[in-house]
């Protein structure tokens, strides 16, 4: 029920590999390290989100936020490897319409 | 009357706890002989109730407890969510809720506020009771086909 985030940094591009659970409790967290990030100037912004088996409408707010940060500062925001359950929600919501998000896992489970 | 056993659960309103709800959950799903994606859209559905809750109810005091019972019959589970905390604006809530457009501009968009959304989503009968403290009260029922309330927007899981 935990969740880790670390973060490669590379030439105007920084991923952010996060794995476990994203809820109420652990969202604040991926806020911290991601928020920082999408405020630089023309970053490209990933996150990965291969080894996220849970995520709710927590995450959800996180990432809209994190996508408006990005617009403001010329940056991109891009998710990666979302596992079925997961890109479902965003399905359900409408927001795979606003985000971008590439290279489901198809069939990905824990 | 119809049989069923019933749990309970009653937790601190605090987020760390919504972890441990979505366990119990997942054990009781698994019991009662749900799909693995049934299981996943439930502890959804509880997860959202519970965060709700715990940053709604309680955010004047910054304490308090939330019930939860789990009444398992032989075709279905009901899952009842109740807090004593403050109550909302229910008329306000739902005007908030529903999906995003992909036309809306993106300065616009919501960052919260798709927690009840996507419990009627997930779920097949979803109350609200509102008069003392909130009252979340969800059914699903065992072998329902996958909610498909607009074809093109949610996919049924293969």
């Amino acid at each position: 029920m935990n969740l880790t985030v670390n973060v490669v940094e590379e030439n105007e591009k920084s991923v952010l590999n996060v794995s476990g659970e994203i809820d109420a409790y652990t969202a604040p967290k991926l806020k911290e390290s991601l928020l920082p990030l999408t405020k630089k100037e023309n970053n490209k912004v990933e996150v990965n989100l291969e080894k996220v088996t849970y995520m709710d409408s927590t995450g959800l707010g996180v990432f809209v936020s994190a996508l408006k940060s990005t617009k403001e500062n010329n940056s991109t925001l891009t998710l990666l490897n979302l596992q079925d359950r997961v890109f479902r929600i965003f399905k359900i919501t409408g927001l795979d319409e606003v985000i971008t998000i590439r290279a489901a896992i198809r069939g990905g489970n824990e | 009357m119809e049989r069923f056993d019933f749990v309970e659960l009653k937790i601190p309103a605090e987020a760390e706890y919504v972890g441990v709800v979505r366990l119990t959950m997942s054990g009781i799903a698994n019991r009662m002989g749900f799909s693995y994606e049934d299981i996943e859209d439930l502890k959804v559905a509880v997860s959202e109730a519970i965060t709700n809750a715990v940053t709604h109810a309680y955010e004047e005091t910054g304490q308090g407890e939330i019930t939860v019972g789990f009444g398992i019959y032989d075709d279905r589970l009901e899952i009842m969510i109740a807090d004593r905390g403050n109550s909302f604006n229910m008329q306000k809530v739902r005007e908030e809720i529903g999906p995003y457009e992909p036309d809306e501009p993106i300065e616009t968009l919501r960052e919260g506020g798709f927690g009840l959304f996507l419990i009627e989503a997930l779920m097949d009968e979803v109350q609200i009771n509102n008069n003392y403290g909130v009252i979340v009260l969800m059914k699903k029922y065992l072998s329902e086909k996958e909610v498909d309330f607009d074809g093109d927007q949610v996919s049924t899981t293969q």
